[in-house]
C-alpha cells in the first residue's frame, strides 16, 4: 500500500512538473472562458470532488473535505460558478483521480461539468502541502496546476492564493481573494470602522474613537486608511497607516469629509470647508495642501479617481441639484455626466475604468446604477429592495458591495457589478453601512 | 458689556419685581407686630420675676427702668435683623427673577431652531423671523458663545448632508451676521442626517430634523 502510495505520488510529481512546463503555453488563450463584460453571463457549471488524502494513514482525511468545501465557497462568492452537487458525480467518491492521465472526462461532461478543479492533500508534521488543477472537461485539457505548502491551520490562504490563479486564467484578473472590505459599524452607538475578509468573514474594529465615524478610503496599495470621525467635536480627517501606529489628523475650520487616494500615489483629494465653501482639495498623505480642485460655488463632495489618476468623478451641486461631475486634473475641464434624476451622488469609478456606480435617490427610494464614463449606457441594479446605496467596486470590478435596508436595518450586501446574486455579506449584529473595498493586496 | 447685559435684564424684571418688592413690604409690616408679641412676654416674665422681689424702691425701680430699656434695645436689634433678613431675602428673590429671566430668554434662544427645505440650505421668512429673535438675545447677551449645528433629514445621503448641514449652518450664521452679530461670538458645525431629532420616516419628521439649532457655550 505505502509503496503504491509512494509510486503514485510519484506520478503525479512527475506529470505535475511536466505540466507546469507546458502550462505558460497554456494560459495566454484562456481569458475567453468568463466575459466579465457581459451582462448576461451564464454560470459555468464547476465540479469540485472530495480531494484525494495522499498522507500516511489517513492524516489529511479533515482536510480532503473541508479544503473543496472552502475552494467551493470562495469561488461561489464570485458569482461566475453554477457549483455542481456532488452527490451528481459519477466517481468513487473515497478515491478520486486527480490528474489528466486518470480522469475520465466523459464522467465530467456527462453530467454538466464544464470546469473540474482537483485537489489532493498532503499533512505530515503539522505541515500540509496540497496540490490543486484546473481542467477543461470538454478540451481534457489541464487549465492550470499549483503545489502549496505550509502549516496546516492555513489553509485558507492557500485556497484563496488558488482562486486567485483560477479567475486570473478564467477572466485576465486576479480576482479579490486578497481584499478586505471596510466598513461602518454602529454596534456601540456610534459608527466605528470595522475591517473584514472580502467575504464578511474575520470582522474586526478598527476605530475607537466613540464618535461619529465615517468615510473610510483605502490607498492603492492598501496599508492607509483615511477616514473622517468627530472625535474632536467636529468633522476632521485622519489618515492612518493599517499595520504601523501613528495618524495623521487634519484639522482645520469647518467639514473635512469624503477622502480618496490618488492611485499610486500618497496622495488624496477631500473635501474641506475652511474657506466657508465645500470645495475639494488634494492633498498629501502627510495631511497638506498641494492645491484645490474644484472652484464652484456651491457644495463640491465625494470625488473618486479614474484607474489611471487623469479624472477624478465627483459630486456637485453646481447646476441645482447633486449630480456627478468628470473632471481631467491637467486641464481642469469639468463635465457633468448624470442627467437622469435629481439626486445622484456617491459615485466610485470602477476598477477597469469604464463605469461610474452610484446612488440615485427617485420616488422617495435610493438605489444602486451604473453609468459608462462617457455618459453612454446607464442601468439601474437594484429595485423595490428599501434604499440602496453606497456602493463600492471590489477591486476586479466584477462585484459590487453596498448598503440596503431591504431586511429592515441597514446591513451591507453585495452583487455582480449587472445586479444579479444579491445577497447579505456581513451578519453581524446592530447596522451597518458604507462597506468600502479594498485594493487585492496580501494583508498581514 | 457684562454690566450693561445685566441692567438690560434687570430692566426686563423691573416691573415684577416692583411688585414683588410691594408685597414683601406689607410682609414687613407684619412681621413688626410678631416683634411686639415676643417683646411683650418677654416684658410680662420680666414682670412677674419681679413681682416676687417685694417692696418697690429706688434700686428696684432702675433695675427696671434698666430691664425696660434692655429689652426696649434688643426689640429694636431683633426688629434691625428682621429688616435686614428681609431685604436680604428681597435682594435674591430679586436675583433669582432676573437668573430665571436670563435662563428663560437662553432657554429660548436655544430650543428654537431654524427650519429648512429638503436639499436647501437657503432661509425661509420664517427661518428669518427665528434668526431675528436671535439676534435681539445676542445683541443683550453679547458675550454669549454660539455654536449653529447644521442637521438634514435622514433622505439623501451622508457625505453630501453633511456639506449641506456646513451650508445651513452657515447661512444662519451669514444672517445673524448681517443683523449686526459679531461673527467672533458664532461657530459652526454640522452633522448631516448623523443627529436626527427625530427617528420618523415621514415627511413631518424629516421637516423637523432639516434644522439649524443653536447652543450657547
Amino acid at each position: 500500500m505505502v509503496t503504491r502510495m509512494n509510486l503514485l505520488s510519484r506520478i503525479v510529481v512527475v506529470s505535475f512538473m511536466i505540466l507546469m512546463l507546458f502550462y505558460p503555453h497554456a494560459v495566454a488563450a484562456e481569458y475567453d472562458y468568463i466575459d466579465i463584460n457581459n451582462p448576461f453571463l451564464r454560470k459555468i457549471p464547476l465540479a469540485i470532488p472530495w480531494f484525494k488524502d495522499m498522507s500516511e494513514a489517513d492524516a489529511g482525511n479533515v482536510l480532503s473535505v473541508q479544503l473543496p468545501d472552502t475552494l467551493s465557497e470562495t469561488l461561489a462568492f464570485t458569482g461566475y460558478f453554477k457549483m455542481l452537487e456532488r452527490q451528481s458525480f459519477l466517481m468513487d467518491p473515497k478515491n478520486p483521480d486527480i490528474i489528466a492521465t486518470h480522469i475520465n472526462f466523459r464522467n465530467w461532461t456527462a453530467i454538466g461539468a464544464e470546469l473540474l478543479i482537483t485537489g489532493g492533500v498532503l499533512v505530515k508534521d503539522g505541515q500540509m502541502e496540497t496540490e490543486l488543477r484546473l481542467f477543461d472537461t470538454f478540451k481534457e485539457k489541464l487549465i492550470i496546476g499549483k503545489r502549496y505548502k505550509g502549516s496546516s491551520d492555513n489553509t485558507q490562504s492557500m485556497i484563496r492564493r488558488f482562486c486567485g490563479e483560477v479567475m486570473h486564467h478564467l477572466t485576465g484578473n486576479r480576482g479579490f481573494f486578497n481584499s478586505q472590505i471596510a466598513f461602518l459599524s454602529h454596534r456601540e452607538g456610534n459608527k466605528e470602522i470595522y475591517i473584514s475578509d472580502f467575504d464578511g468573514s474575520h470582522p474586526k474594529r478598527f476605530t475607537r474613537h466613540n464618535s461619529i465615524t465615517l468615510f473610510p478610503s483605502w490607498s492603492s496599495d492598501g496599508s492607509w486608511l483615511a477616514y473622517t470621525s468627530y472625535a474632536n467635536g467636529k468633522p476632521d480627517l485622519y489618515i492612518r497607516n493599517i499595520k504601523k501606529k501613528g495618524e495623521t489628523t487634519l484639522n482645520r475650520k469647518g467639514i473635512q469629509l469624503t477622502p480618496a487616494w490618488v492611485p499610486g500615489k500618497f496622495e488624496l483629494a477631500a473635501t474641506l470647508s475652511f474657506s466657508g465653501d465645500q470645495e475639494i482639495y488634494l492633498l498629501t498623505g502627510g495631511g497638506k495642501i498641494i492645491k484645490r480642485l474644484t472652484m464652484s460655488r456651491g457644495i463640491d463632495v465625494e470625488p473618486t479617481w479614474s484607474p489611471d489618476g487623469k479624472q477624478m468623478a465627483f459630486v456637485s451641486k453646481r447646476s441645482g441639484k447633486p449630480q456627478i461631475f468628470i473632471q481631467n486634473i491637467a486641464s481642469g475641464r469639468v463635465r457633468r455626466l448624470t442627467f437622469e434624476g435629481r439626486y445622484n451622488t456617491q459615485p466610485d469609478w470602477s476598477p477597469k475604468g469604464d463605469k461610474i456606480v452610484y446612488s440615485a435617490m427617485a420616488e422617495g427610494s435610493i438605489n444602486i446604477c451604473t453609468i459608462d464614463v462617457d455618459g453612454g449606457q446607464f442601468s439601474q441594479l437594484t429595485e423595490n429592495q428599501g434604499d440602496n446605496e453606497a456602493p463600492s467596486w471590489s477591486p476586479d470590478g466584477s462585484l459590487i458591495a453596498f448598503t440596503s435596508n431591504r431586511e429592515g436595518r441597514s446591513r451591507v450586501y453585495v452583487m455582480t457589478a449587472f445586479g444579479t446574486d444579491q445577497r447579505r455579506l456581513i451578519s453581524l449584529p446592530g447596522e451597518q453601512t458604507n462597506p468600502k473595498w479594498s485594493p487585492n493586496v496580501i494583508a498581514n | 458689556m457684562r454690566k450693561k447685559l445685566w441692567i438690560c435684564l434687570s430692566l426686563l424684571v423691573i416691573v415684577p419685581g416692583l411688585l414683588f418688592t410691594v408685597s414683601c413690604a406689607k410682609k414687613v409690616v407684619q412681621s413688626e407686630p410678631t416683634a411686639e408679641e415676643e417683646a411683650a412676654p418677654a416684658t410680662e416674665a420680666a414682670a412677674t420675676t419681679e413681682a416676687p422681689a417685694g417692696p418697690s424702691d429706688a434700686e428696684l425701680a432702675d433695675q427696671e427702668k434698666m430691664a425696660q430699656e434692655e429689652a426696649a434695645r434688643q426689640w429694636e436689634m431683633q426688629a434691625e435683623e428682621d429688616l435686614r433678613q428681609t431685604q436680604m431675602a428681597q435682594q435674591a428673590a430679586k436675583d433669582e427673577e432676573m437668573e430665571r429671566a436670563q435662563m428663560a430668554a437662553m432657554q429660548m434662544f436655544m430650543s428654537e431652531d431654524v427650519y429648512y427645505d429638503f436639499d436647501s440650505s437657503a432661509l425661509t421668512n420664517m427661518a428669518r423671523n427665528v434668526l431675528s429673535r436671535k439676534a435681539e438675545y445676542l445683541r443683550i447677551d453679547a458675550e454669549a458663545s454660539v455654536i449653529i449645528e447644521g442637521h438634514c433629514d435622514a433622505r439623501g445621503t451622508s457625505a453630501y448632508n453633511i456639506a449641506l448641514g456646513d451650508r445651513r449652518a452657515e447661512s444662519a450664521k451669514g444672517y445673524l451676521i448681517d443683523l449686526g452679530i459679531d461673527a467672533t461670538q458664532l461657530s459652526t458645525i454640522s452633522y448631516g442626517e448623523e443627529r436626527p431629532v427625530d427617528m420618523g420616516q415621514n415627511e413631518e419628521a424629516w421637516a423637523k430634523n432639516r434644522r439649524a439649532h443653536f447652543i450657547i457655550e
